[in-house]
């Protein structure tokens, strides 16, 4: 690219060597702050995971046992987000990329709330999702259909999952509409001009090209879902519970909220430290895995995709 | 590419089609599907066209792009929805006489006499026999993490986008940016578990503080979420620069450090303001790292080696403890829509900065 082939073929400059090594260090050193976030945590919670870790429930007040109850959560949270926040994120990308004009104020409206739901803080979020899902909504179902019984009027799996959902549907939109940009026009036009309505070009011949990407989004999504503990707090997560969550409107326990918990209320740190480093690997190898397999799958994506197009 | 194009090619470089061409094939009987794209010469539903249509398409495909319109404002709902029970729940603060009793707007902002004390002061304290909710000692400590975190962010992120886009080689390229896209996926309370178990020892142990927990510990800690926010837009930004303008250089005999300085930088200015704007609200509005690091005590002092309370761990930490529409949970939700309302401000003028940029950039290209 531009280094290399730009860079002038004389000495380099004393500016240039200042330059590089200004803008080099500082590269390295933020290489160097996540080597040791990585290594202090494998090191430290390594010893302590073991399959027992990953399938019993905690025990003796968190000082013993595993943190199946937290995993478990953790996933049926990400599942219900996903089903939540997929249709929604993809359905949105596909009308601002392929249906609506780009200088329509509809549009422009779409488009702004889009990057500002980005960036509104995750607490906001969990306020949010108190006032909204757990009393107006829940509150709201328990008066009409359980006679005021306090059913899904309270702290739960679901109203957490949706909370979760509008948190993550900016970065489903967003990955989709790369999906959908990297398919290229000749296909639509070639479709047009067979006579395919928009619609059926949509569903037949473009959606079915962008399932990478969009598949990306959906990774990108579980891995933010999978972390964030500020929105569940007031939504529905539960520091311990006895029981695996049964159904929707029951509380549960998840993996960022217990390294909350055992880091800042823990009544013997020492005692937990241990369970807590595993707990924190558990964690990061989580979210890495699945950020991983999302650059993997949009590498492969982009790599299918200037073969295709030379 | 978007609708407009595929109507121009259906409408034949503008000139409308005449239905008649496409729809004058005579039709098998037994399609009643459609499959066969060619048994449907009708156009698109794009409203500029709609008059050209004899048939329109199938009624469950209309009924699907209906579904598609309405879930694509799905964002601008959850947005109104947000700022609607955010603003419904701290709305008393402004009407409710009962609440009035304990706190108003005014004692919030204004600095105010409380009983045993000498002078007026800024005092958060809401739970306590006369509830004090001085918002001044949070804001004067949201404002000191976050400046902390931007100042050790903002200069790593954009030397490193500035390395990686303008020295770095192909390889290192692909060694950095993963590696800067995994420290974004970080939960943030794994940063904030890092800060408090390990980060908060190293510093005082190095610097002697008295509390363990501060605002230097809170900032360098959030300074990790904010550096790959900053780095990715700054990277992106630089990368549009046309490569025009770096030609256009290098044929002036500017070495590359004068090109990276005196032109590169310059004309990615936008994007690179965008970037520290959007890394500014990540940082503002950040809670699970400030709440674990910070040390949480409610004191208004300009002191990095403080202990501080944020605007967003005040909310995360005290909510669960209140009653619910109390004068305590009204300032609260007060409190988030301050945070909302300020973030979004800064979001705002990112945006608008990167779309600017953008059309800078489309244009000189």
């Amino acid at each position: 690219m531009k280094g290399s082939s730009l860079r002038p073929s004389r000495l380099p400059h004393a500016g240039d060597i200042v330059l590089w090594l200004a803008t080099g260090l500082a590269t390295l050193l933020v290489l160097v702050i996540l080597l040791v976030i990585l290594i202090d945590v494998v090191k430290n919670g390594a010893p302590r995971l073991t399959l027992g870790f990953l399938t019993k429930a905690p025990s003796d007040g968190m000082t013993a046992g595993g943190i199946f109850p937290a995993i478990f959560g953790t996933v049926a949270l990400v599942i219900l987000m996903t089903i939540a926040a997929l249709p929604a994120g993809v359905a949105t990308a596909i009308y601002l990329h392929e249906y609506a004009s780009p200088t329509a104020w509809g549009t422009r409206i779409v488009r702004i709330a889009v990057n500002n739901l980005a960036g509104v803080p995750s607490i906001v979020f969990g306020l949010f999702g108190l006032g909204f899902f757990v009393q107006f909504v829940g509150g709201g179902m328990d008066k009409i259909f359980y006679g005021g019984d306090k059913v899904f009027g309270q702290p739960a799996l679901i109203w957490a999952a949706l909370t979760m959902a509008i948190l993550t549907l900016p970065v489903v939109i967003v990955a989709t509409e790369e999906a959908l940009s990297n398919v290229s026009p000749d296909v639509r036009l070639a479709s047009a001009a067979l006579g395919a309505t928009k619609f059926q070009t949509v569903s037949r011949v473009v959606l079915p090209q962008a399932v990478p990407g969009i598949l990306t989004g959906a990774i990108l999504a579980i891995s933010r879902g999978a972390g964030e503990v500020a929105p569940i707090l007031f939504t529905g997560a539960a520091y311990f519970l006895p029981t695996l969550p049964h159904t929707v409107h029951d509380q549960f326990m998840q993996l960022g909220y217990h390294v909350y918990v055992l880091a800042t209320q823990s009544p013997d740190v020492d005692a937990t430290r241990p369970i807590l480093y595993a707990t924190v690997l558990v964690l990061l190898v989580l979210t890495f895995a699945l950020n991983a397999s999302a650059i993997l799958v949009r590498s492969r994506m982009r790599r299918h995709l200037s073969r295709a197009h030379g | 590419m978007n609708g407009n194009d595929i109507e121009h090619a259906r409408t034949a470089g503008g000139r409308p089609l005449s239905p008649a061409a496409g729809s004058n094939t005579p039709r098998p009987a037994t399609k009643p599907d459609g499959h066969l794209a060619a048994d449907r010469p009708e156009i698109s539903p794009v409203a500029r066209t709609r008059r050209l249509e004899s048939r329109r398409p199938p009624l469950e495909e209309r009924m699907t792009e209906l579904a598609i319109r309405v879930l694509a404002y799905s964002a601008v709902a959850a947005m109104i929805l947000i700022l609607i029970f955010i603003a419904k729940e701290a709305w008393p603060i402004l009407t409710s006489a009962a609440i009035h009793r304990e706190v108003t707007l005014a004692k919030m902002w204004f600095i105010q006499q409380w009983p045993g004390y000498d002078a007026p002061e800024h005092v958060w304290q809401p739970v306590s026999e006369i509830p004090k909710y001085g918002v001044w000692p949070l804001v004067v400590g949201t404002i000191k993490v976050t400046l902390i975190a931007m100042v050790v962010a903002v200069p790593l992120a954009v030397s490193a986008a500035v390395f990686v886009s303008q020295y770095a080689g192909r390889r290192t390229r692909e060694i950095v940016k993963p590696a800067i896209e995994f420290l974004a996926g970080i939960p943030s309370v794994v940063l904030g578990f890092f800060a408090l178990m390990v980060m908060a020892s190293w510093f005082q142990d190095t610097f002697g503080f008295d509390s363990r927990l501060n605002a230097l510990v809170a900032g360098v800690a959030l300074s990790f979420a904010v550096i790959p926010v900053v780095f990715t837009v700054c990277e992106e930004a630089l990368g549009a620069v046309p490569r025009s303008y770096v030609e256009a250089s290098a044929a002036l005999g500017a070495a590359r450090w004068q090109t990276i300085t005196r032109v590169v930088l310059p004309a990615a200015a936008p994007g690179i303001a965008a970037s520290i704007a959007l890394g500014l609200g990540r940082a503002f509005g950040e809670t699970m790292i400030v709440l674990m690091a910070s040390g949480n005590a409610a004191i208004l002092s300009a002191n990095p080696a403080e202990s501080v309370r944020t605007l967003s761990a005040t909310i995360a930490a005290e909510l669960a403890e209140v009653v619910f529409g109390g004068p305590h949970y009204t300032v609260l939700f007060t409190l988030a829509v301050l945070l909302f309302i300020v973030t979004f401000g800064i979001n705002f003028i990112g945006d608008q900065a990167i779309a600017r940029m953008k059309r800078k950039m489309g244009v000189a290209q």
